[in-house]
C-alpha cells in the first residue's frame, strides 16, 4: 500500500492524510481526556475532519451541514448542557466499577473492527448496482442540484417525516428539561 | 485520481471502533453522546464513500436524514441528562440503579 501511494496524485493523498489524522487524533481525544469541556473540542476537531473527507469526496453540501449543524449546533448545544449543569470537573477515569471492562470493550471492539476489514477486504470492496437513483454530477465539484433532486422527490416522504421528528423533538426537550413545579422555583434555583 | 474507497472505509471502521470502545467504557453520560456521534460520523463517512464509489447520490441522501434524526437524538438525550442531574446531581450512568433488582 506504500508503493501506491505514489500512484495517486499528491493532493489527494495529502487531504487524507489531513483527514485522517484530524478525525483519529479528534476521535482518541473525545474518549480519553477527563474534562467534557475539552472532550467536546476533540469532538469538533474530528467533525471538521470528516468535513473534510466529505469535500474531497465531492459531498460539499454535506460537508457545509456539517460544520453547520454538528460544528455550530450540536457541540454548542454539548456546551451549552455541560457549563448549565457544572459538570466540567474531572471524571476518575482510571476506576473501574466492572472488573475488566475495558479488556473486554477492547477485545469486543477489536474482534468487530477486525471482522469488518476482514470481510471488506475477502470480498469485493464495492458490490452493489451502482447508479440505481439519481448519478453524482460528471464535473468534480459538488452535488447539490443532484441531492436536492433526490430529497424532494424520492426522499419526499423521509423529508417530510424529519419535519414531525424536529417538531417531537423540541418539545419533548422542553417538557423534559423544563422545571416540574414552579411553585418551588426560587428555593432551587 | 481519487484515493481509493477502500482507505475511506477502513478509516470509518476505525473512527467506528474508537467511539464503540468510548461508549463501552466511559460512565459520564455526555461522553457517552460525544462517542455516539463519532460512531454516526463514521457510518456517515462509509455512506459517502459508498456514494462516490457507486455513483449514486442516494448515499449522500442518506446522510442528511441520519443528520437530522442524530440533531433530534442529541436534543432529547440531553434534556434527559439535565433531567437526570436535577434529581441526581450527576452525570454517571453507574449511579442509576433504581431498577437493580
Amino acid at each position: 500500500m506504500i508503493a501506491s501511494v505514489f500512484v495517486y496524485s499528491n493532493a489527494n493523498v495529502l487531504v487524507f492524510a489531513t483527514s485522517a489524522l484530524l478525525i483519529l487524533v479528534g476521535a482518541i481525544g473525545v474518549i480519553s481526556v477527563k474534562n467534557p469541556v475539552h472532550a467536546a473540542l476533540c469532538l469538533i476537531m474530528t467533525l471538521i475532519g470528516v468535513a473534510v473527507a466529505f469535500v474531497a469526496q465531492s459531498a460539499d453540501f454535506l460537508a457545509a451541514v456539517q460544520i453547520i449543524v454538528y460544528a455550530g449546533a450540536i457541540v454548542v448545544l454539548f456546551l451549552f448542557v455541560i457549563m448549565f449543569l457544572g459538570v466540567d470537573r474531572r471524571e476518575h477515569i482510571h476506576f473501574e466499577p466492572l472488573v475488566g471492562q475495558r479488556a473486554f470493550a477492547g477485545v469486543g471492539v477489536a474482534i468487530t473492527v477486525g471482522g469488518l476489514i476482514t470481510l471488506m477486504a475477502k470480498s469485493h470492496w464495492v458490490s452493489g448496482a451502482s447508479s440505481v437513483t439519481t448519478k453524482l454530477s460528471k464535473v468534480g465539484g459538488g452535488n447539490v442540484k443532484e441531492l436536492g433532486t433526490a430529497v424532494f422527490t424520492t426522499y419526499l416522504f423521509a423529508f417530510e417525516a424529519t419535519a414531525a421528528l424536529l417538531i417531537i423533538a423540541v418539545v419533548g426537550a422542553v417538557l423534559l428539561a423544563r422545571r416540574e413545579r414552579p411553585a418551588q422555583s426560587e428555593e432551587s434555583a | 485520481m481519487n484515493v481509493p474507497a477502500a482507505w475511506y472505509l477502513i478509516l470509518a471502521a476505525g473512527l467506528f471502533g474508537i467511539g464503540a470502545f468510548g461508549l463501552l467504557t466511559r460512565r459520564s453520560a455526555l461522553i457517552m453522546f460525544m462517542c455516539i456521534e463519532l460512531m454516526l460520523n463514521a457510518v456517515n463517512l462509509t455512506f459517502v464513500t459508498f456514494s462516490r464509489t457507486l455513483n449514486d447520490i442516494s448515499g449522500q441522501a442518506i446522510v442528511f436524514f441520519v443528520m437530522v434524526v442524530a440533531a433530534a437524538e442529541v436534543t432529547v438525550g440531553l434534556g434527559i441528562v439535565v433531567s437526570i442531574f436535577r434529581r441526581r446531581s450527576s452525570t454517571s450512568v453507574d449511579e442509576l440503579s433504581e431498577m437493580k433488582g
